[in-house]
């Protein structure tokens, strides 16, 4: 097992977002967490990037490691897990290499960022052609191809999705689920949150429900496509 | 009636005097504008540590032409003032950002204004009690020369000024352009919650603002200990106000902006005395300033606030 979380709760404020959530991920799967809009999916990824606090009691580990001893750039730069975060947040003043490199600030292995480069530019090729374009002016897609370019530079044992399809034609859908694969084949282990759940599930191996921040369901992906409460609640049929 | 060649001459004399002040606005606006481009908040303490560098550097001045003088060329007791203080000036800013500015990252903005301020009279009374009320007189750091150049007075101390307010200003844009602590920096002015997530500790790049913001200024002192010599606690204060009047017109945490504004504000004031009577001047001055942020409310190069801010 990776990625260890047990009993993770976590509030904002006085809202509890996360009513101790325990889910496991082993190396190189590709798991999906889906759920409706404010289940907590975003919350569940950042606790784990350490973007926000999560309660004690919490437990979360990476190969045996305490995330929680980790800041959130240690938990990109020491442990290995990267973050594509909800809403893509790429860096508009920076141009496209710029946010590239900035993700292997605290890479030392100089050789391998300029192979990595490389690969995410055969990868999007959209990328390559843009490089030194600021960021800002990309189209949405183009945008969320880097920010999982990104992700891929800055840290390379885990990628969390937090909704990559989001706002994408249906065809860059595809293509972006294409790459997530490649991505995965690399040895990345992939999670990824998605309010699209037939997409997801078709995608992954296992899966997760999530409601009102609690696990309800979790299986085989290809199971919970065919449970007819995931048909009637998230596959809208 | 003055004549036209007349007119012009006093035109120039008075366009290089607006430099070396505006020199001194621009490079002192350059740490305000940086901080709050980076970290979203205002470091009232500026202005006072300003006046720290230059104290830091009237000692290392002073120690230096005490060692030296007899045995090294001027330039060189001037090029190792400048290092030096530098250099510890921006323990100061590191110092400001770790211990005032830090515990409250996540508390509300008011709470660090209000820790600015209270960093720089700590800085004052402290000046205060060390050194006590006398007024320091800055040692000159080179002879100097006055050029006539067509009835245009200029001084090498003035040129000097000048040139090497720009030099720092171009070493700073390259740093910031060219490396990958200026790519974070900008970075982080763009969306500073999402920084983290590549790997870059904020931990590593806030205190290094402060530290370039506190640098800056302390050369700023020497120079402008080379201009007007006497030192007090209450430097600061005046000078302080002014490079934040010039970073806000400059823009939201845009540096060419701060340096701009810190120039054309120079130029106000200094025209702005030869029309009127100089009691008048700041308020005139500043009242152009008003004008000018009335309908450019953001600034010269003012971005928008790009951060969404919660993740
Ligand atoms: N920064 C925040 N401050 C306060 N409440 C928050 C914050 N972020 C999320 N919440 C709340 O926590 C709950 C879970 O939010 P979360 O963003 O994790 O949902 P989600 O499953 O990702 O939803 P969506 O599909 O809409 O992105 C929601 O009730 C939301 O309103
Ligand atoms: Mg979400």
């Amino acid at each position: 097992m990776q990625l260890k979380v047990e009993n993770l709760e976590v509030s904002y404020g006085n809202i509890k977002a996360l009513h101790g959530v325990s889910f496991s991920v082993d190396a190189g799967e590709i798991v999906t967490i889906i759920g409706a809009n404010g289940a907590g999916k975003s919350t569940t990824l950042r606790a784990i990037s350490r973007m926000v606090p999560s309660a004690p009691g919490s437990v979360l580990e990476f190969n045996g490691q305490d995330i929680l001893k980790y800041s959130a750039d240690k938990v990109v730069a020491k442990l290995g897990i990267s973050h594509v975060p909800e809403g893509r947040r790429i860096f508009g003043n920076l141009t496209v290499t710029e946010n590239l490199t900035l993700a292997c600030f605290a890479r030392k292995d100089t050789d391998q960022i300029a192979k990595d480069l490389k690969w995410v530019f055969d990868l999007f090729g959209r990328l390559e052609e843009r490089k030194d374009q600021l960021a800002g002016t990309l189209s949405g897609g183009e945008q969320q191809m880097l920010a999982v370019g990104r992700a891929f530079m800055s840290g390379r044992k885990i990628m969390l999705l937090d909704e990559p399809s989001m706002g994408l034609a249906p065809l860059l859908m595809l293509d972006m689920f294409d790459a997530l694969k490649e991505i995965n084949k690399t040895g990345t282990t992939i999670l990824l949150v998605e309010q699209n759940a037939r997409l997801a599930l078709k995608f992954a191996q296992r899966g997760y429900v999530i409601e009102n921040g609690t696990l309800v369901l979790e299986g085989k992906a290809s199971d919970l496509l065919d449970d007819p409460e995931v048909k009637k609640a998230y596959l809208g049929a | 009636m003055e004549s036209l060649g007349e007119l012009f001459t006093y035109f120039l004399q008075n366009l290089i005097n607006a430099l070396q002040r505006g020199s001194f606005y621009a490079v002192i606006s350059i740490g305000y504008s940086m901080v709050y481009g980076v970290l979203m908040l205002f470091n009232f303490a500026h202005g006072d540590i300003f006046m720290v560098g230059t104290y830091i550097g009237f000692g290392i001045a002073t120690l230096l032409l005490a060692a030296f003088a007899s045995i090294l060329p001027g330039w060189t007791i001037f090029i190792g003032t400048v290092v030096i203080t530098m250099f510890l000036a921006s323990w100061i800013g590191v110092f400001v950002e770790v211990a005032g500015y830090r515990p409250l990252r996540s508390a509300p903005r008011a709470s660090a204004a209000i820790t600015g301020l209270m960093i720089g009279i700590i800085f004052e009374t402290g000046i205060l009690i060390m050194l006590g009320a006398k007024r320091l007189s800055f040692p000159p750091l080179m002879e100097s020369v006055t050029y006539n150049i067509g009835g245009v007075f200029l001084t090498n101390v003035k040129v000097m000024i000048i040139i090497i307010s720009l030099l720092l200003m171009i070493a700073l844009q390259f740093f910031i352009q060219k490396t990958k602590w200026g790519m974070a920096m900008r970075a982080m002015s763009y969306d500073f919650l999402a920084v983290p997530l590549m790997g870059v500790s904020i931990n590593i790049i806030a205190p290094l603002t402060f530290a370039i913001g506190a640098g800056l200024a302390s050369v700023s002192g020497i120079l402008y200990g080379q201009a007007y010599p006497i030192l007090d606690p209450y430097m600061g204060v005046i000078i302080g106000w002014k490079a934040f009047v010039a970073a806000i017109l400059g823009g939201r945490g845009s540096i060419k902006g701060a340096a701009l504004a810190g120039y054309l504000l120079g130029f106000i004031e200094i025209f702005v005395a030869t029309i009127f009577p100089s009691t008048l001047r700041d308020l005139i001055a500043y009242s152009i300033i008003l004008l000018i942020l009335t309908y450019r409310p953001r600034g010269f190069f003012g971005m928008e606030h790009s951060t969404k801010l919660r993740l």
